[in-house]
């Protein structure tokens, strides 16, 4: 503290520290932390059920390319040991019986389109050899050395060593990929960013309510004010998400395999999971500012709806311009959802699963927040200029609501 | 900033630095003027009143002087820094509409009040609970607010402005809405304040509380400042009233009297000459009126008000104390 006052950040970590643990230890908090949770649950059962269908359905075969007597021993041991090995074991069928000497492309076989093909099986029964996703052939390695060892007409069963050959994707494909993490990753921060922001709306409109805004505006600067309720909302917000994290994880785990892995992020899952946290705090400060000023404007909750609306149409015509520009990498589209502070965490997060480098996050990051800066100092302005500007409400009898004022106006 | 004496507030007394000094204040909100030019000066340790009817620019002086708000024109000092803000520490400030956290227990709130004035929080709770208990609500520290009646957690809220020991306290309308009892205690509250050194600067529609503490006041109307200086300043605008009561209504005596002289009752009024009483007297007795009581009556703040803002404003101050006497 100065001689006088407190510096500004302890006087937002006033505000900050009050509005923490006031809004924390309220039961309003609970039921909000529990809200988006019977969606969750829903889903977790509906993934409980879906992965049970998923794994039936999924048919996949190893498709035979062997020479004639190699594929019809196969197929034959696949016939004998089926019964006994349930569906630890995939469906066979001969895609070429090949005659001595004949090469075959496993590789072109798997991208000809046939739905159903899994991997396909080459080489001899002593030596065979396992073609397809990686996943795939090394969930199917055992369960064919077991069927050659028994279709080998050797003395007694030897299991033989399966080569493993994973088909290799390309650069195109893994853009394509990588766009789809960028995607996910976009709308969750967008749908984390609107159900947490829509708390800020609201906590200006509480402190004119109970008449203490006039106290707080006195003591510390309004800028301090508005930056300790942001704060305040932001730390309630991350306990809200690694409380709901938690839960996710949770099903993550319940749901296994039903749940689609996403393709790994340019940067890697761990460095995106920190630009992740960050551009949320930057996107839910950036819209929270906003929505602070909103809510300081208004003087009851359903004047903040009412202007809330607008703002929610526009963030979504913000997320729908930065899912755009992130297919287009490198366009001026980009740059633009880039610079523009509103969508900026959205591109920015996109590109993070898109491409390496993290030089021009610490400059995104650093521009977002000058940004940030700029709306609660132009926020607090408009609020000081325009909220402080009378004395105390007209008396009921001078007046009742905005239909009497009408009149009075027109008399 | 240097700023030239604008008062004599301080001449007698003087020599006490000022607590607040401001020069030619403006304030329009949307083209319309709210304060026009004022001009104050508050020495420390002075109780010091703004006096003026609902919407003629109290509030919006005062934090003006706070930096609550900006002045469009004009520059104010307080405790010597042009910034008031940069001292927050050493104001305490209850505004016109009251406020608290509702869920927030009463001691929690008067350190809550004290941490945005830089006293630790621990401090602060300490603190409040001594101040609760010295002003008899020790058994309300507890609770929260909304289990408070309006009139005690208006005093957890004055206890707030406190907790820190400020240098000078701002208070707008401070006796609004508490009953004669709880206005009492406050009377006493600013007086032992101001008996410590502390500044009190209050804003208020009663003439009354005004007349009874203040050593200045400052009257306000249609967001200009009419008077400002020392109370006795302001009664002695007015001539001291002579009251006179005589044996007989009528009489050649009657000559002697001022032209301003009016029968009320048994008693003739008039505005004491600038002779003095004493060749009125004389004349009087001369002319045998029969003199059966004569006295002087210096002149109340209310009529002081009266000669300075103006009858319709002083009946704007009278309906605005009688409708909150009601209510």
């Amino acid at each position: 503290m100065s001689a006088g006052r407190l510096s500004f950040w302890q006087a937002a970590s006033v505000i900050a520290r009050r509005d923490f643990t006031a809004v924390l230890f309220s039961r309003s908090f609970l039921l909000f932390l529990l809200g988006p949770l019977f969606p969750l649950i829903v889903g977790a059962l509906a993934g409980g059920v879906s992965s049970r269908v998923a794994t039936t359905a999924d048919q996949a075969h190893i498709g035979v390319a062997m020479v004639a007597t190699d594929a019809d021993a196969m197929l034959a041991a696949h016939g004998r040991l089926a019964p006994q090995l349930g569906t630890g074991l995939p469906d066979m069928v001969i895609l070429r019986q090949l005659k001595p000497g004949e090469s075959y492309d496993p590789h072109a076989a798997l991208s000809d389109g046939n739905a159903g093909l899994g991997a396909v099986l080459t080489g001899t029964l002593d030596a065979p050899v396992l073609t397809g996703t990686a996943d795939r052939i090394g969930r199917w390695q055992g369960p064919v050395s077991f069927l050659a060892g028994n279709a080998s007409a050797a003395a007694g069963p030897h299991y033989p060593q399966v080569t493993l050959s994973g088909t290799k994707s390309s650069s195109a494909q893994r853009h394509a990929n990588r766009l789809l993490t960028a995607q996910a990753a976009q709308t969750l921060l967008f749908l984390l960013i609107m159900l947490l922001a829509g708390m800020v709306l609201s906590n200006l409109v509480e402190e004119k309510t109970n008449k203490i805004i006039e106290i707080l505006a006195s003591a510390i600067p309004m800028d301090a004010v508005f930056f300790g309720k942001l704060f305040a909302m932001l730390g309630v917000s991350l306990v809200g998400i690694a409380a709901w994290g938690a839960v996710g994880g949770a099903i993550v785990l319940l749901a296994g395999h039903a749940l689609p892995a996403l393709p790994e992020p340019a940067v890697g899952w761990p460095i995106f999971f920190a630009l992740g946290t960050i551009y949320f705090a930057m996107g839910y400060l950036l819209l929270g500012a906003l929505f602070l000023t909103i809510g300081s404007m208004a003087s009851t909750v359903r004047e903040v709806q009412t202007l809330s609306m607008p703002v929610t149409m526009m963030q979504l015509l913000v997320f729908f311009f930065a899912s755009y520009a992130m297919a287009q990498p490198g366009s001026t589209i980009e740059w633009l959802a880039v610079i523009f502070p509103p969508s900026s965490p959205f591109a920015m997060l996109a590109r993070a699963a898109q491409e390496n480098g993290l030089w021009q996050h610490v400059i995104a990051v650093g521009w977002q927040g000058l940004a940030v800066a700029l709306f609660v100092k132009a926020g607090a302005g408009l609020f000081r200029k325009r909220v402080m500007q009378s004395g105390p409400a007209p008396r009921k009898a001078a007046g009742r609501g905005l239909l009497a004022r009408l009149k009075q106006s027109r008399a | 900033m240097q700023m030239a004496p604008i008062h004599p507030l301080r001449a007698d007394k003087m020599l006490r630095p000022l607590a607040i000094e401001a020069r030619g204040l403006v304030k329009r909100f949307d083209g319309t003027l709210a304060v026009n030019g004022v001009d104050l000066e508050v020495p420390e340790g002075a109780i010091y009143g703004i006096l003026g009817p609902n919407g003629a620019g109290k509030t919006t002086t005062l934090r003006m002087l706070l930096g609550i708000i900006d002045p469009d024109e004009g520059v104010r000092r307080l405790l010597g820094h042009d910034h008031p803000q940069d001292i927050a520490r050493w104001i305490g400030y209850l505004p016109e509409e009251r406020g608290l956290y509702p869920s927030m227990k009463a001691v929690d709130a008067i350190a809550f009040m004290g941490s945005l004035r830089g006293l630790p929080l621990a401090e602060g709770r300490r603190k409040g609970l001594e101040l609760l208990e010295q002003n008899g609500l020790g058994h309300a520290a507890q609770r929260t607010i909304r289990q408070l009646s309006k009139g005690m957690a208006q005093q957890v809220q004055l206890l707030g402005a406190l907790v820190h020991d400020p240098r000078l306290v701002v208070l707008d309308e401070p006796f609004s809405g508490l009953d004669a009892i709880n206005q009492g205690k406050l009377e006493s509250m600013i007086r032992a304040l101001a008996a410590r050194g502390t500044t009190v600067i209050f804003s208020t529609h009663v003439i009354a509380h005004a007349e009874r503490m203040c050593e200045g006041v400052a009257i306000i109307a249609g967001g200009k400042v009419s008077f400002a200086g020392r109370v006795d300043e302001a009664r002695d605008r007015i001539r001291p009233q002579v009251r006179l009561e005589t044996r007989a209504d009528d009489g050649a005596w009657r000559t002697a009297l001022p032209d301003d002289a009016r029968h009320e009752g048994q008693f003739w009024y008039f505005s004491l000459p600038e002779s003095g009483i004493e060749p009125l007297l004389r004349a009087l007795i001369d002319l045998d009126a029969g003199i059966l009581s004569l006295s002087i009556e210096r002149a109340g703040l209310h009529d002081a008000f009266v000669a300075i803002a103006g009858e319709a404003v002083a009946r704007a101050l009278e309906a605005e104390t009688e409708l909150e006497n009601a209510a």
